[in-house]
């Protein structure tokens, strides 16, 4: 009776708590409404399903079980011999199996939404490496130079083809907490990582895809409300995982626009770099040049 | 089908068994230590399981303790909380579970349940526990290594798992755990190919497949995964201790670490990930398909009725255990492998579902117009219908691709897997102990202590991992040493880990209730009647209680009939056991109708 009692009530909890739950999803703030819409069917299908099968099995108990739970050992029935009932079991794959297609169908339809990069998505790259986050966008031409991890150096953090016109214009981020997106725009996340596997994540955009060394990974999103929104690292990447964090800006197309004008192009933080390092060789030669004089 | 009316089968001739020509034990040595009998075996696997058990038990503690109540336990640096995830994961999965119930278990059971008088290769089967316990001790020494095992998570995925910025990645910790890794594979396929074979081969008579006991054909099944899948787990170790040690590139690409070119090139992190879970995806079914056989004979013993569709069954643990082997990729669909992929491995992995669901389904239904005992292995046995639907039902949330893109990395997941093929195979471990405890020593588990153990360990582990679910909702990731300042998580979210910190430590002092009973019980316990639970399988009608070597008396037992023969319309007691001749089963007397 109070097996019985206590499944039920396993079930009717955990629906309640369900109900109430104040720990849900965050607010979301791309496009990827359908990932919501789809737990939500899911949740709905085998929710039912859960519920049945625990009120069957606690209606079960309270109705044949034998003695007082404690002396188990008598009986006062006996139990019912049919062995197989095949109209049943077929009846009850049918359902599982429409239950079945109905989780999967809305899924892939929109897996196939996040497979596919729409052609006006402009291109953002995010770089990971142990333990924080770099951004780069293309800048006036629009196409992302080539790059290479072999090449990459103090002078040349992500790596790029000097050589590569496309490169030229290209705008680096150093700044973990300094990534910017424009409200609205369609965004083709290019994925890198320098040394171990990384995850780009902001829980309000709902998407989320490794980035591995060696190779370039991608999703894609709409930001559709402005704000600022935490980034964390969702792959495990050795001790300081847990502080990997970065941050991303929503704003609106104009301020968007000034803030890309404000940023230095990759040649310009280069031939800054060259007049720097000039300076500096001319300053050692001066600094030798005294020691010689002084050595006189 | 099965052979279930027992007045008309015709009558089996009995077989000609002479006395079997086994190697006694003659020293102690022999007889309890270095024993070739597949029962003591069991327990010794058993044991040492239990043991490397309760050292990943205590590491739980030491994880929960960090993420209920951060910043409080100076000595959980970020390190040891990687290496804690890491080592805790490991020996569940593999050195608790996969032993336990193949080794354990499968050991014990098989010659019993087939009617043979030991495993065919029984030398080969006690290596197979040596090199297993060699394997537990390789793994414990990683803990003493400077520098300490590694923490690159369960899945041990590179780079990462071979670089300086993990723990151990850059020691001994990480080449150990590898080591270990191939030293259980070694062992694990000694013991592997006796079981199938002893299955196949050493089965008495009349005991046909489509008779034989579920939890052999889970047993069986999950077995023949073990020997296909570990070889893939087996040679990925091989290769990443080259890379680690030689400085090959199978799964290291060009990598620049902290600032510093290595000289790795050309290798693929993802070749090792399609390894890694074209192994570990099996390992699920390896752990849960023993436990769907048990689970299905307790039921079916303590309900006092025939297990529902028995050949259905049959058929869905040989149609999961096929299937497990086209899905391992929906543990990689943010991995960065090709997403076209997604499609593909979204539709297998659902399609397990129906089988599974068949199965549960059978279940519930063999309780249907039961004599339902609720017994101890019984509230065992319904607690894991219900951990295991749950379990099973957010794996529909985490196999369907885009609904496993937001979950995937986070507490959901943690909550997923630790509820299906933690909690629901280790209610199976405990109800199947309890069940069979009086066969392996004469002796009743206390009662009391038992039925504090089981409410204890079930309404706990369901409030620990039922509302981890929604923190994955929340977001919050998995293998996070601290959360610091993330403005998306609600400061409630702080004192939900709290409740389920101290929710863990009582789950877990429960058990330590649990192997006092055992121990005490060894000794102590009130002496158990020859079939206490009635039940039909062969186990139960050997000679003496416990069997002795040989399991068997003179002649081997001859089977009429299948192992599900409870509450036979016609028959005066409620069971049949498998080995009674039909001209000895007691009929009610035809002058009653």
């Amino acid at each position: 009776m109070w097996v019985a009692i206590i499944v039920a009530l396993v079930a009717i909890g955990s629906l309640i708590f369900h109900l109430y739950t104040p720990w849900w999803s965050t607010e979301i703030a791309s496009n990827w409404g359908g990932m919501d819409t789809t737990i939500d069917i899911t949740f709905w299908i085998t929710g039912v399903a859960y519920i049945l099968i625990l009120l069957f099995c606690a209606y079960c108990i309270y109705r044949w079980h034998s003695g007082s739970g404690n002396s188990s050992s008598e009986s006062n029935h006996k139990a019912e011999y049919n062995p197989e009932n095949k109209k049943l079991e077929v009846w009850l794959t049918a359902i599982t199996a429409l239950g079945v297609i109905g989780l999967l169908a809305p899924g892939l339809i929109v897996w196939d939404d996040y497979v596919t990069v729409p052609e006006d998505a402009v291109q953002v790259e995010v770089m990971g490496k142990q333990w924080e986050w770099g951004y780069r966008y293309p800048g006036a031409d629009g196409k992302l130079g080539k790059s290479d991890a072999t090449l990459i150096n103090d002078d040349n953090p992500f790596g790029l083809h000097l050589d590569d016109p496309n490169g030229q214009d290209d705008i680096i981020v150093e700044d973990g907490y300094g990534m910017h997106l424009q409200l609205g725009q369609p965004v083709h996340l290019l994925l890198r990582s320098v040394d171990v596997l990384h995850n780009f994540y902001v829980p309000q955009f709902r998407a989320k895809m490794d980035m591995v060394p060696g190779m370039v990974t991608y999703y894609w999103l709409t930001p559709t409300r402005t704000g600022t929104f935490d980034v964390i690292c969702v792959e495990l990447c050795g001790t300081s995982h847990y502080s990997m964090r970065g941050g991303v800006e929503v704003v609106e197309k104009e301020a968007y626009q000034t803030w890309l004008s404000e940023q230095e192009t990759f040649a310009e933080m280069r031939a800054a770099l060259n007049k720097k390092s000039s300076e500096t060789s001319r300053m050692a030669m001066n600094s030798q040049f005294k020691d010689k004089v002084t050595q006189r | 089908m099965v052979d279930t009316t027992p007045e008309k089968v015709e009558n089996v001739s009995p077989a000609e068994v002479p006395e079997a020509d086994l190697y006694h034990a003659h020293s102690f040595w022999t007889k309890y230590v270095f024993c070739q009998d597949a029962k003591v075996i069991a327990i010794q696997y058993s044991g040492t399981a239990v043991v490397i058990g309760m050292v990943g038990l205590v590491l739980s503690w030491l994880m929960r303790l960090q993420l209920g109540f951060p910043e409080t336990f100076s000595f959980i640096s970020p390190d040891s909380y990687l290496q804690f995830v890491t080592m805790h994961g490991m020996i569940m999965v593999i050195y608790l579970l996969t032993a336990l119930f193949l080794g354990g278990f499968g050991n014990y059971l098989i010659p019993l349940m087939v009617g043979a008088r030991d495993m065919v290769f029984p030398y080969v089967n006690m290596l197979s526990y040596w090199v297993y316990l060699l394997a537990v001790l390789i793994l414990v020494a990683s803990f003493f290594v400077p520098g300490g095992p590694t923490g690159a998570g369960w899945t041990l995925y590179p780079p990462q798992a071979i670089l300086s910025g993990t723990p151990g990645g850059s020691g001994l910790g990480i080449i150990l755990m590898l080591v270990s890794l191939a030293f259980f594979i070694i062992g694990f396929t000694m013991g592997g190919l006796n079981y199938v074979v002893t299955i196949l081969q050493a089965r008495t008579r009349g005991m046909t497949l489509m008779r034989m006991p579920l939890t052999i054909w889970g047993i069986f099944t999950a077995t023949v995964l073990a020997l296909l899948a570990f070889p893939a787990l087996f040679v990925s170790a091989i290769m990443m201790t080259l890379d680690s040690v030689l400085g090959t590139s199978f799964f290291m690409p060009a990598i620049v670490e902290f600032g510093e070119q290595l000289s790795y090139g050309g290798g693929s992190p993802i070749l090792f990930q399609h390894l890694f879970w074209f192994f570990g995806h099996p390992e699920v079914y390896i752990v849960a398909l023993p436990a769907f056989g048990i689970v299905s004979d307790l039921l079916s013993i303590h309900a006092r009725r025939h297990i529902f569709g028995y050949r259905m069954m049959v058929w869905a643990i040989v149609a999961i255990g096929a299937l497990s082997f086209v899905v391992w990729a929906h543990h990689m669909y943010v991995s960065g492998m090709n997403p076209w992929f997604g499609f593909f491995f979204a539709t297998t992995t659902l399609i397990i579902a129906v089988p599974t669901a068949i199965k549960v389904y059978n279940w519930t239904l063999t309780l249907w117009r039961g004599d339902i005992h609720l017994t101890i292995p019984m509230l065992f046995a319904i607690a894991f219908i219900i951990t295991f639907v749950n379990g099973g039902i957010t794996g529909l949330f985490l196999g369907n691709v885009i609904v496993d893109v937001p979950l995937s990395d986070t507490m959901f997941v943690v909550a997923h897997f630790h509820m299906v093929m933690g909690i629901a195979p280790i209610l199976v471990v405990f109800g199947a102990i309890y069940h069979w405890f009086p066969l392996m020593t004469g002796r009743m588990l206390n009662d009391a202590m038992g039925r504090f153990h089981f409410w204890v360990t079930f309404i706990g582990a369901y409030l620990i991992y039922f509302p981890m679910h929604y923190l994955g909702f929340v977001g919050v990731p998995r293998r996070y040493w601290s959360m610091e300042d993330t403005s998306f998580i609600p400061d409630s979210a702080a004192d939900l880990n709290a409740f389920i910190t101290v929710a863990a430590l009582i789950v877990g002092f429960a058990q330590l209730v649990f192997i006092y009973n055992i121990l005490v019980s060894v000794f102590k316990g009130k002496p158990s009647e020859r079939n206490p639970w009635k039940a039909t399988s062969l186990e139960w009608q050997t000679e003496t209680v416990p069997p002795g070597h040989g399991n068997f008396s003179k002649e081997l037992p001859v089977v009429y009939r299948w192992a599900y023969s409870f509450s036979v319309p016609g028959t005066v007691d409620d069971y049949v056991p498998q080995n009674v001749h039909p001209n000895d089963v007691k009929l009610v007397s035809p002058e009653g109708k």
